[in-house]
């Protein structure tokens, strides 16, 4: 079950609108029912979907779409505007204390990774030029403290801990430590519970009321499920959420939890964990995350990513060429140079349209060196003038390049149907109007 | 109480959860499309997926069809059955190597529970009088080598550790020659925790394989894949890929004390049929139960019948 991105399902649904015409209320709802199964395929809460859905067709139903000439479109433009309203449409910033320290509590389930975002957190906001002070109240689960202590060690991030004593002690404790030695910000990282744990939930809000956090910020793992709005639900009215961190968005899951989450707290997630290492730690970009959760490519985050990896001149040159559809298998083959130095490819891949299928084609759900290697190896054998301009591509080429490159026929095609599709998105990025980190249409 | 009593204590808590909901909607007796579509909803609102959601279904719509059943409590019966059909009816427990050490080697994605899954597990094969080893095979994470010897201690069984950084093959390695040295009945792997999408990880995780069942041929006897009940439907994907990478004899489903249904397992056993051995139902030593198929379809299904 491989899933295919929505913008393939839903231009199939419209090319069998095509031709009619306008769009009647029977259509709009066949193209919502697969913006609805999306939307569920990717864990947003199916009540949330549904709620989704209603405000979405009413749009849909009004004059805009039904009497515009390209309805599909339209029908996609409010989906993702939508969306993008919902999920917020700016990063969100850390609230501070207007005196010093800023007080953050760090709480969430067992295993969504509150002990490795405190210390990211920690680290994000050293760089600034603050001087955060970590504390360790997870008493409960074995070597939590400790594995708090080996982060700030790491980090060169000092870290207050009292032993298994009580944790509204050690905040207490902590924050006079702060105080004392002048930190700007104080980090409680809290033991993982459950939300129906009456209990240990009395704990958090003790807490609170010791320390009065300016922000207290729930840690979510981007792969949670359906369970997501009753987690945040619970955690918000006994707390009242100030943020959201989202976790291990550097899997590959859609990440639908995002939305729930956003939409039963009015929270804004306001950073992304990408990784185990202490600086996969990023302000989060909501209205990237609309594209992610309907399947579509980050066009957005690959521009930045290729920005800040490779030399400046060369990523202005092809965000021009992304642009402006003049990307060519050769341009292609540059960065699949460049890529390779760059680390996780999945990761990269997964942001470009129509390349995290190319993977899923390639090998299962992996996108693998070899794989690269291979594609970099049909590439090669390709002349310049193919490079350029791979509609001269017929039969007899193609045979000739899989028996250059060691590979099938078959691989020659995916390889090139894959790019044709690639490119025609990217033709559309190109017309719509994708200027600076504005919205765009994506199919 | 049993983990079940527990499921159900949740589930009454919950009222307006899944099985709230399949009650009102079974009273009504009356199976037309409305209906289908709302027992469409309680399934995916339990992680089930939708296309085993859809799929189910569209068979409970079929015998429904044919059967006619008068009452709410046949088509409940009907549901169950279809589910079980899927998760097999029988508990399968684990699998023990005609030769000691038995190796058992335990995977998963960050958090989902690896390491407090594989304490009480050598928690409760110590009470059934087994000399066990644990190995600590998560060199990566920070202090995940002293959580993994606290729950040693707690479970009375011996350790294998290297220092953080070092090599997790070679200290599987060594843990297999220590228990073959010392007579251990079973030896748990601890691994460190991967997205399936690291590829080099992964890689990774296929080499560690490899030296174990070098180490001792017919190692390892079980592989078990941790998956947390809170995770969606990113759940099938780290099935496919772990089992890919190194062949599962089992799963084991975390966290099933919370509100989370662990629904996605109905999709993971439709799609790659591994049975889930144990269950884990909190954070203490006596945490973690062996997996009944009926009786978790049962405790899904409790206030219905
Ligand atoms: N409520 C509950 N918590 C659990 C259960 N199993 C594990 N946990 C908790 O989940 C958290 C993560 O568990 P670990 O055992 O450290 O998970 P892990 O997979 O080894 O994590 P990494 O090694 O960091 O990838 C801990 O706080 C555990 O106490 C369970 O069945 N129920
Ligand atoms: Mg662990």
């Amino acid at each position: 079950m491989v899933f295919e991105s929505l913008s393939g399902k839903l231009r199939e649904t419209l090319k069998r609108l095509r031709g009619k015409g306008k769009l009647t209320e029977k259509d709009v709802d066949a193209a919502l029912r697969e913006v609805r199964l999306a939307l569920l395929e990717a864990d947003v809460n199916f009540k949330v979907v549904k709620d989704f859905i209603s405000q979405v067709r009413e749009r849909c139903l009004g004059k805009e779409v039904l009497e515009s000439l390209t309805p599909g479109q339209q029908v996609i433009k409010i989906v993702n505007e939508e969306l993008t309203r919902l999920m917020g449409q700016s990063a969100a910033k850390l609230n501070q204390a207007s005196s010093p320290p800023t007080v953050v509590m760090m709480v969430g389930l067992q295993g969504s990774g509150k002990t490795t975002s405190a210390a990211k957190l920690a680290s994000f906001l050293k760089k600034k030029q603050h001087t955060p002070l970590l504390a360790a109240a997870d008493i409960y689960r074995p070597a939590a403290i400790r594995q708090l202590q080996v982060l700030g060690e790491q980090l060169g991030l000092p870290v207050f801990q009292l032993g298994q004593q009580d944790p509204v002690t050690i905040a207490r404790a902590a924050l006079e430590s702060a105080r004392k030695n002048r930190n700007d910000y104080l980090i409680i990282d809290t033991a993982g519970r459950l939300h129906i744990d009456e209990e240990l939930m009395g704990e958090l809000q003790r807490i609170e009321k010791a320390v009065s956090p300016h922000e207290t910020l729930l840690v979510v793992d981007a792969m949670t499920g359906q369970d997501a709005v009753n987690v945040a639900k619970s955690f918000h009215e006994k707390l009242g959420l100030t943020g959201v961190v989202l976790t291990k968005l550097d899997g590959d899951t859609r990440g639908g939890a995002a939305l729930s989450v956003r939409s039963v707290t009015g929270c804004p997630i306001k950073f992304a964990g990408l990784g185990e290492k202490a600086d996969a730690f990023e302000p989060f970009h909501p209205d990237r995350m609309a594209s992610r959760i309907l399947g579509m490519g980050d066009v957005l985050s690959l521009i930045e990513k290729v920005q800040t990896s490779f030399d400046a001149d060369k990523a202005r040159e092809m965000e021009k060429k992304l642009r402006s559809q003049q990307f060519t298998l050769e341009d292609f083959l540059d960065q699949l140079q460049q890529v390779k130095n760059m680390g996780p490819l999945n990761q990269l891949l997964e942001m470009l349209p129509g390349m995290g299928q190319m993977g899923k084609k390639l090998k299962g759900l992996t996108v693998d060196d070899r794989e690269l290697v291979k594609v970099e190896a049909i590439i090669r054998s390709m002349t310049k003038k193919e490079r350029l301009n791979p509609d001269i591509i017929n039969s007899s080429r193609r045979k000739r390049i899989a028996a250059g490159s060691g590979t099938r026929v078959q691989d020659v095609n995916n390889l090139l149907k894959q790019f044709d599709m690639m490119q025609k998105m990217m033709k559309q990025f190109g017309k719509g109007k994708i200027k600076g980190r504005g919205k765009f249409p994506f199919v | 109480m049993g983990i079940f009593g527990r499921i159900r204590e949740g589930l009454k808590k919950t009222r307006s959860g899944i099985m709230g909901r399949l009650e009102s909607l079974f009273s009504r007796n009356i199976f037309d499309d409305n209906f289908f579509e709302e027992l469409e909803e309680v399934l995916i609102g339990a992680d089930v997926g939708v296309e085993t959601t859809l799929e189910m279904v569209e068979k409970l719509r079929r015998l429904v069809r044919e059967e006619r059943p008068g009452e709410a409590d046949r088509v409940v019966e009907m549901l169950k059955g279809l589910m079980l059909e899927v998760l097999g009816e029988e508990s399968s427990g684990l699998n023990l190597a005609a030769e000691k050490p038995t190796v058992i080697l335990v995977l998963g994605v960050n958090g989902v529970g690896k390491t407090t899954t594989i304490g009480k597990l050598a928690g409760r094969l110590r009470a059934e009088n087994k000399k066990v080893l644990v190995a600590a095979g998560d060199t990566f994470r920070a202090a995940a080598i002293e959580q993994l010897e606290t729950w040693a201690n707690r479970a009375g069984a011996d350790l294998v550790k290297h220092q953080q950084g070092a090599d997790p093959s070679a200290v599987l390695f060594d843990a297999l020659s220590a228990a073959r040295a010392r007579g251990s009945d079973v030896v748990i792997c601890d691994t460190a925790g991967r997205l399936h999408n690291k590829t080099n990880l992964m890689e990774e995780l296929r080499k560690v394989r490899r030296v174990v069942e070098k180490a001792l041929p017919g190692a390892p006897h079980e592989v078990l894949l941790v998956l947390d009940a809170t995770t969606g439907q990113n759940a099938l994907a780290q099935a496919r890929v772990f089992n890919d990478v190194a062949p599962l004899t089992g799963l084991v489903l975390t966290k099933l004390d919370g509100t989370a249904k662990g629904g996605i397992l109905v999709a993971v056993a439709r799609e790659l049929n591994i049975p889930v051995k144990f269950i884990g139902v909190g954070e203490k030593m006596d945490d973690l139960q062996p997996f009944n198929p009926t009786e978790y379809v049962d405790a899904l299904f409790s206030p219905l019948t």
